[in-house]
This record gives structure tokens, C-alpha cells and sequence, in this order.
């Protein structure tokens, strides 16, 4: 990089430069205080050790059948991430999003909806995907480049991913509105939605508008913010003073944090918040303390910003380990298990390998599809024009 | 291109010519859609109780209730991002946005969810959203009240923009643009929205992206639109004392742009000078002297000339007919083209 920038900002005196390879000591204290552990308000009811804890607000009945179905999930799910972050490093994919170390979160947040109830996004939902029944194959066109989403958005009620942040708050916030006009809402049987963006989402327009407009027309939102502690390379302290939950109190409406590598705790929690707006009295904030273990993205190098002493930190806390150490150690699953998990995981992962390689490359013609839904003659000449203009090459001697 | 089918169901037969204001013509074409389809909701600030800051949407609440007439939060991304979510779930939202220099808060929604939300999903996802956007100087308003940002949207591949430029326009645009299936910027010119004309529900409106003919002519052709089109014709009316004999042509549509009566005017008559409040550079009036040029080379007698706004901020209200176009500049311009 040319000077002019370096020039125009000064760093403070004392403080010595951050070059490539280590952060400042101030980026690390900030790193070290954003990811503590969470405060006395965390709601949990699996301890990183495997014990299960009792909540006072928060209860959870469930059974060994459920508890290895949240463990499969997880693993599966986490399989198939590691699958496509492999993927990409071997050009097979021009970009992945990892959710390393957020499965518990997007797993009991995605167990907790119900098939009626809507799901918004944002880009890293691998997890939350995979409990609306969308497949990885269905994630990685978009990664490959071959498509912006391939899954059914209406009949999966799992809107497309959206990459603009925030954005997909304020979508959410207008079904859940209409859930609402449509006479959905009130009872055991009603409709709610839920929306899922990230700390640093919490710092835009858009997601602030939502939390007004959610609360003033009384929407069946469930605000579903993993806090995974970096927003690409800044930490959460870069986007607020306060603990992120408690934004809510000042729209007026409750926010919870919770144990985000927890999958008892982020599906207790849930489950409340959803049915809190099925009967009406949403919406709900959920802060997920959670973390990334991995990079922003395959173009990210979290090396730069963030101490490896972090990490290691957090993999104490593991989401999938949690549970199944809690699993052996009271006999609700055995070796077999176990490994047929892993088998069913490389299963899965195997043919998302196959999927992803085969991927057809879209004709040139599909990008002009589907611009509008009433045609538009302008566009259809242009489509026209360039057709003509690529046929001119068949059989050339370019 | 394919006309949308009107659904005129709703409309007596038998009603007489009426003669109504544009706001007039805009309020009767909610309140028809509104009564054709319950799922046709109205919202933005000050849309209710009031009836909106121009009262284009007076008496709607009273009538359809707070759920289908709702006066939003002080906030356009809301407003337009809540209608795409409303939209998925079925509904078919006319958001008023208050003044057109409030649109931009609302821009992202529109460029990123709004216009590609049906080209993302493959077509899975329709917005049938109207965002009608009072347009426009000549008010003596103050900073962000008088502004013309269709080009902007009109650039924006996914968005469908028109602008009405008379009452009977307005109840029929509006009324298509509502049963559009692709998400409409509407257009509406503030200053015009107190003149009259005769509507006639027996007379059947043409398609809704089309391009019209308002005045034969064989010196020079005017293309323009919105509050600029009655502008082209008083200079039309003028210029016919001076024996200069000018066709106009009301665009309506911006995007897509119906050309086939422009080129196939500029073919008799030689020479086009384009007029909108918009400021000149990389506008839908360059864009329109690209095509020309493109499809009619050969016969044209003079440079595609451009009447425009300047490429300045809209100055104040003092300062404002300067500004825009006026019936003079428009006739310095036939002359410049005559004179080529």
C-alpha cells in the first residue's frame, strides 16, 4: 500500500503499529473482553463439561432419542461445512462460509421451528438450513458460482440467503407482520418467524428499523443474533457498549442471551420465543454467545486479527463435544453410535463432494431469465443480440 | 409488448364521464384495487388518518381499516424492506414514499432485495410491489422536496419505472402497475397533481409500459414525461404561432422504454430533443439519445438534443425555474436543432 494512507491515519502515540502477523495490545484486550464468558445473564443448561444445569426461567424436558437426533444434526452438519471449506481450497468452490463452532446455536434455533413457521438467513445458516430440510447441495451452487440459491424458499419456508447485512430483518419483520394480518397469530397453533444475523448486523440501519417495526405492529419475530464475537476482524466491542441483548429493552420487547454452543439451551430458549410470539407477544431478541472458529470466509485469514490462545480457549467449549460426553457418560449412546454417526457424516459429505464437482455450468442465455416476471421486450433483445452474436463463433476458427 | 390484463370488474359501466384532479384520479385507483383485491394494502408515513401529505390516499383507512391502510414508522428501508416481506407472504404492498429526496434511505431495499429477489429465486418469488414516489420541482419547496431520481432506478435491472403525466393516466397506470406482477417505481409529478381532466371508465386505457402520441407533428419531435410533458406541449402550443409544427410523445414508461413511436417519429421528422427535470448526465434522456442515434442514423438531420434539469443539486425553491426546463428553453432548443 501506497503511503497517502498511512499518513492520513495516524496511529496513536504509544500504541505500536499492528503489522500483518500480530495485533495490537489493544486488539487483544478488545479480543479477550468481547469473547469472556458471556456474564451472569448466559442462559445454559449444558455445561461445556457435559453437565446438564438447571435454569430458573428456562426448562427443558428431553429425551436420549432427541439428544443423539441434536448430536447427528450437529455433526452432520459440521461434516458437511468442513466438506466445503475443503472444497473451495481445492477450487472447487470460488467461496465457502464456514459455521465452525456455531452448530449448537443454528441447530437448536433451527430444531425449535416448527414447519409452519418462516425462517430468514442471513449467509452462514448452513445449520438452520439443514433443520428446514435443505440440503448442502442445494448451498453450494451459489458457492460454485452456478446459481444465487437453488433450494425452494416458499415450500422449504427458508428464505434465500442474504449477503447484504442486515437486510433480512426488516423482510422478516413484514411476513411476520402479515403473519399476523392473516390471522395467524394467538394461539398453541399459531405462526411465527424467525430472522438470524450476526453482531456485526446489529450496527445497521436495517436491523435496528426491524426491531421498531417488529415491536410496533407486535410481529411474531424471533430475533436470532449469533454472536460469534468477530465480525470479520472486528470484535464486538467495535459495535456496541452494552451487551447485545439488552438492545432490546430499549425497543420494548425482552432479549435473552444464551449459551450459543449450548444446543439444549439455544433450543429452550427458542422454543419459549417462538411460542411467545405464536401467542402473540412477540417479538423476542436472542443474543447466541457463540463463537467463530474459523475464518470469515476462504478469503479471510483470522491469523491476523485475532490471538491463537482465543481459539484455543473456545474449543473447551466445543458445541458437539458437550453433548457427547453427556451422552457416553450416561449411557445414552454407545461406540456404535458414534460411529455410525461418523459414517452417516462422510456418507453425506461424499455426496456433496460428487454433487458439487458434477454441477452443470449454467448456459450463458440463464442470466437473462427471470429479470422480471412479465417480460420485458427490451431485455429479451438484448438476450436476442447476444445469442445471435455467440452463435457466430460455432464452427469458427477462433 | 404484452398487455397486462385489467380486471375492470370493479368499475360501473354505466358511470358517466367525471372530471377529477390527478390526486383525485390516484386516490380512485387505490380504492378500486383495494376493492378488486383484498391482499392490495397501502402503507407509509402519514398515509392514514391523514391521507397522506398530498391526501392521494384521504378516506382509504376510514374505509379499509388500519391493516390494509397502515401508517408505518418514520422509516423508508422499513417501509419498502417489511413490503418485500409482506409481499412474500402474499400481499400486494403500495408503499408511498413522502417526498422523492426520502427515497434514498430506502434505496438499498430497493436495489438489493426488491429488484432481485425474483432473479435470485428463479422466478419462485413475485413482488407485485408499487412504490409511488411524488416526483418533481416547481413547488418552491425546501432541500430533498423536488427531486427527479428515476434514473437511478430505471438503471436498476429487475425494477419496472413509470411516471403518469395527467389524471386519467394516473387512475389507469396506477391501477396496471398495482396488477403488475414485477415491482413498479411510480411516478407521480407533485406539481401536476392539481390539474383536471375528464375520465371516462368506458374508455380502455392502453398497456401500461407503452409510450404515446399526444400531438402529430413534422418539424421536430419532443420525447419527455411526467410534469415535463405539459410543459412540451404549452411549447408546442406556443411554437405553432411561429409555424414550427412539433410532435410530442409522453413516454410513461422509463423502464422499460417503449421507442417504436419515437423512431418511428424521428424517421419523418429529422430531429429529437429530449425534455426531463432530471439532470442530463447518464439519464434516462441519454439514454434515450444513445438509442435514437443507434436506430435512426441515418435520419437524423440534427444531434439528439437534450432539455434537462443542470447537473447541479436541486438549488433553492428561489432559484428553481432556472432550473427546470420551461417552454422557452424548450423552443431555444427546437431553434438549435433547426438551425443545425
Amino acid at each position: 500500500m501506497s503511503s497517502p494512507e498511512r499518513w492520513s491515519q495516524p496511529q496513536p502515540s504509544g500504541a505500536p503499529a499492528a503489522t500483518a502477523a500480530s495485533p495490537t495490545a489493544e486488539q487483544v484486550i478488545a479480543g479477550l473482553r468481547a469473547t469472556s464468558e458471556g456474564g451472569p445473564e448466559l442462559v445454559q443448561l449444558l455445561t461445556p463439561e457435559g453437565e446438564r444445569v438447571e435454569h430458573p426461567d428456562f426448562h427443558i424436558d428431553i429425551t436420549p432419542d432427541e439428544l443423539r437426533d441434536l448430536y447427528r444434526d450437529m455433526v452432520l452438519v459440521r461434516r458437511a461445512d468442513r466438506e466445503a471449506n475443503a472444497l473451495q481450497r481445492q477450487g472447487q468452490l470460488g467461496l465457502w462460509v464456514p459455521l465452525l463452532g456455531q452448530e449448537a446455536a443454528q441447530i437448536g434455533a433451527g430444531r425449535a421451528l416448527r414447519p409452519t413457521d418462516m425462517a430468514f438467513p442471513s449467509y452462514r445458516e448452513h445449520g438452520v438450513a439443514w433443520c428446514r430440510g435443505v440440503h448442502p447441495n442445494e448451498i453450494v451452487g451459489m458457492f460454485r458460482g452456478v446459481d444465487h440459491g437453488a433450494w425452494d424458499s416458499v415450500a422449504k419456508r427458508f428464505h434465500p440467503y442474504t449477503i447484504v447485512i442486515g437486510n433480512q430483518c426488516l423482510n422478516a419483520a413484514g411476513y411476520a407482520m402479515g403473519q399476523r394480518f392473516d390471522g395467524k397469530v394467538g394461539d398453541d397453533n399459531g405462526e411465527a418467524t424467525m430472522v438470524f444475523f450476526g453482531d456485526g448486523a446489529t450496527s445497521q440501519g436495517d436491523v435496528h428499523e426491524a426491531f421498531v417495526w417488529a415491536s410496533v405492529y407486535d410481529a411474531p419475530l424471533v430475533f436470532f443474533c449469533q454472536n460469534n464475537q468477530w465480525a470479520i476482524s472486528e470484535p464486538t466491542e467495535r459495535q456496541s457498549r452494552l451487551p447485545l441483548y439488552q438492545r432490546a429493552r430499549g425497543y420494548g420487547f425482552p432479549g435473552i442471551r444464551v449459551d450459543g454452543n449450548d444446543v439444549l439451551a439455544s433450543l429452550a430458549v427458542t422454543r419459549w420465543a417462538l411460542d411467545e410470539c405464536r401467542h402473540g407477544n412477540g417479538p423476542v431478541l436472542i443474543e447466541a454467545f457463540t463463537y467463530r472458529m474459523d475464518s470469515h470466509t476462504t478469503s479471510d485469514d483470522a491469523t491476523r486479527y485475532r490471538l491463537s490462545t482465543e481459539l484455543e480457549e473456545w474449543k473447551l467449549k466445543d458445541p458437539i463435544e458437550r453433548v457427547k460426553v453427556h451422552l457416553s457418560r450416561n449411557g445414552f449412546a454407545d461406540h456404535d453410535f458414534f460411529d455410525g454417526v461418523q459414517a452417516e457424516a462422510d456418507e453425506l459429505a461424499a455426496v456433496l463432494r460428487e454433487h458439487c464437482v458434477n454441477l452443470p455450468e449454467p448456459p450463458p442465455g440463464r442470466m437473462f431469465d427471470n429479470v422480471y416476471a412479465e417480460p420485458s421486450a427490451t431485455l429479451e433483445a438484448q438476450r436476442d443480440e447476444y445469442e445471435t452474436y455467440l452463435a457466430g463463433f460455432a464452427g469458427g476458427e477462433h | 409488448m404484452a398487455a397486462p390484463t385489467m380486471d375492470r370488474s370493479t368499475d360501473t359501466p354505466s358511470a358517466k364521464p367525471q372530471t377529477i384532479t390527478m390526486i383525485k384520479g390516484l386516490n380512485q385507483a387505490l380504492r378500486t384495487e383495494m376493492e378488486r383485491d383484498p391482499k392490495v394494502i397501502v402503507m407509509g408515513e402519514d398515509v392514514g388518518k391523514l391521507g397522506g401529505v398530498f391526501r392521494v390516499t384521504d378516506g382509504l383507512q376510514k374505509d379499509f381499516g388500519e391493516q390494509r391502510v397502515l401508517d408505518t414508522p418514520l422509516s423508508e428501508s422499513g417501509i419498502i424492506g417489511t413490503a418485500i416481506g409482506l409481499a412474500i407472504r402474499g400481499y400486494r404492498p403500495i408503499c408511498e414514499i413522502q417526498f422523492d429526496g426520502f427515497i434514498f434511505p430506502g434505496f438499498d431495499q430497493i436495489v438489493s432485495q426488491l429488484a432481485k429477489l425474483h432473479y435470485r429465486t428463479q422466478g419462485r418469488i413475485k413482488l407485485p410491489i408499487v412504490v409511488r414516489v411524488p416526483f418533481g420541482g416547481g413547488i418552491g419547496a425546501v432541500e430533498h422536496h423536488s427531486e427527479s431520481p428515476e434514473s437511478y432506478f430505471a438503471h436498476t435491472a429487475g425494477l419496472k419505472v413509470v411516471a403518469c403525466s395527467n389524471p386519467v393516466d394516473a387512475y389507469w397506470m396506477l391501477r396496471q402497475a398495482i396488477e403488475c406482477d414485477d415491482p413498479v417505481l411510480f411516478f407521480e409529478p407533485k406539481r401536476r397533481y392539481h390539474e383536471k381532466a375528464e375520465l371516462d371508465l368506458a374508455v380502455a386505457p392502453q398497456p401500461l409500459f407503452s409510450s404515446r402520441v399526444l400531438r402529430k407533428g413534422s418539424t421536430a419531435t419532443i420525447a419527455t414525461y411526467g410534469p415535463m410533458v405539459r410543459t412540451s406541449m404549452d411549447a408546442a402550443t406556443a411554437g405553432a404561432e411561429d409555424g414550427l409544427d412539433l410532435e410530442v410523445i409522453d413516454l410513461r414508461s422509463l423502464s422499460p422504454l417503449d421507442l417504436g413511436p419515437v423512431y418511428e417519429s424521428v424517421r419523418r421528422t429529422g430531429r429529437l430533443i429530449v425534455v426531463s427535470e432530471a439532470p442530463s448526465e447518464s439519464s434516462i434522456a441519454g439514454e434515450i439519445a444513445a438509442k435514437v442515434q443507434q436506430e435512426c442514423f441515418y435520419s437524423l438531420e440534427a444531434p439528439v438534443l437534450r432539455v434537462t434539469g443542470f447537473d447541479t443539486p436541486y438549488p433553492p425553491a428561489k432559484l428553481e425555474e432556472n432550473f427546470l426546463p420551461d417552454l422557452d428553453r424548450v423552443l431555444a432548443a427546437v431553434d438549435r436543432s433547426l438551425a443545425w
